[in-house]
């Protein structure tokens, strides 16, 4: 089971991060659909995005402390990461509905919406940093 | 939205989470230091978008394909967590200015590409 070739040349690996990648969009399309835009401001996929950013710092520095990006690690790294969480959020549609804000002349909500999204995307991953060395801390408590 | 659409939805976003993989790969193969391989996808994913989109304001499109190739694939190709570790990557390596352009100027380029697709699609 020594496979030299890279991730991303393998099929397998590349349909694990595909079937995450068809997971993460199911729950994304039912959670907009649920929570439709007011007033052309998404706040669903602002909540998805920032909800995704966090989950996916926290994963990454979880999995960084355990040891190196090899074995289990990685195949879980890449299905709940690249797959899971890289479908559940979405650059394109903040970029589209921005776009739309800002063609449609409400250009403080446009900025507005871009901007918070991806300070607090930013924000999200440096509290799911911080989440990931708590709980590692807790453990070495124990 | 139906089961069905719900379904065709969700395996969009599998191929696109899928070509993401092979192309933000490809990239980190050649290129070190900047991720350049999520600005791709993000721009280009983008621009996909707004002409996705454009395309079924204008009625050219039906609106269930926008959203199979729209809300599925292109958002499922597109991602804003993978976007949002890399800047603070930068920022913790100490490179301020590269993180400053990953997280605004991927912002202002996708926005651009955007408007620019959903001219293009409203405008056929």
């Amino acid at each position: 089971m020594n496979d030299e070739r890279p991730p991303h040349h393998r099929l397998g690996l590349i349909g694990l991060v595909a079937l995450g990648g068809a997971l993460g969009t199911g729950v994304r399309a039912v959670l907009t659909d649920l929570v439709p835009a007011v007033d052309g401001v998404s706040w669903a996929v602002l909540g998805i995005n920032v909800a995704g950013a966090f989950c996916l710092g926290l994963l990454l520095d979880v999995l960084a402390r355990r040891g190196p990006d090899v074995g289990h690690r990685r195949t879980v790294r890449l299905f709940v990461g690249t797959g899971v969480l890289g479908g559940f959020t979405t650059y394109s549609t903040l970029a589209d509905d921005t776009a739309r804000l800002l063609d449609a002349g409400r250009w403080a909500a446009g900025s507005g919406y871009a901007l918070l999204s991806v300070l607090l995307g930013l924000a999200a991953v440096v509290a799911g940093l911080w989440t990931a060395g708590r709980l590692r801390g807790q453990e070495r408590a124990r | 939205m139906n089961p069905l659409e719900l379904l065709l939805v969700a395996v969009g976003g599998g191929v696109g989470a899928a070509l993401r993989f092979v192309l933000d790969g490809t990239v980190k193969a050649r290129v070190a230091g900047f991720p350049l391989g999520t600005v791709v996808i993000n721009v280009s994913g983008s621009f996909v978008l707004g002409l996705l989109t454009g395309l079924g304001e204008a009625g050219t499109l039906p609106i269930p394909a926008v959203a199979v190739l729209g809300t599925g694939m292109m958002g499922g190709y597109t991602t804003f967590s993978t976007a949002s570790v890399e800047t603070v990557q930068l920022l913790r390596s100490g490179k301020t200015r590269l993180a400053v352009l990953n997280g605004l100027g991927m912002l202002v380029v996708s926005v651009g590409a955007a408007a620019l697709g959903l001219w293009i699609g409203r405008n056929p």
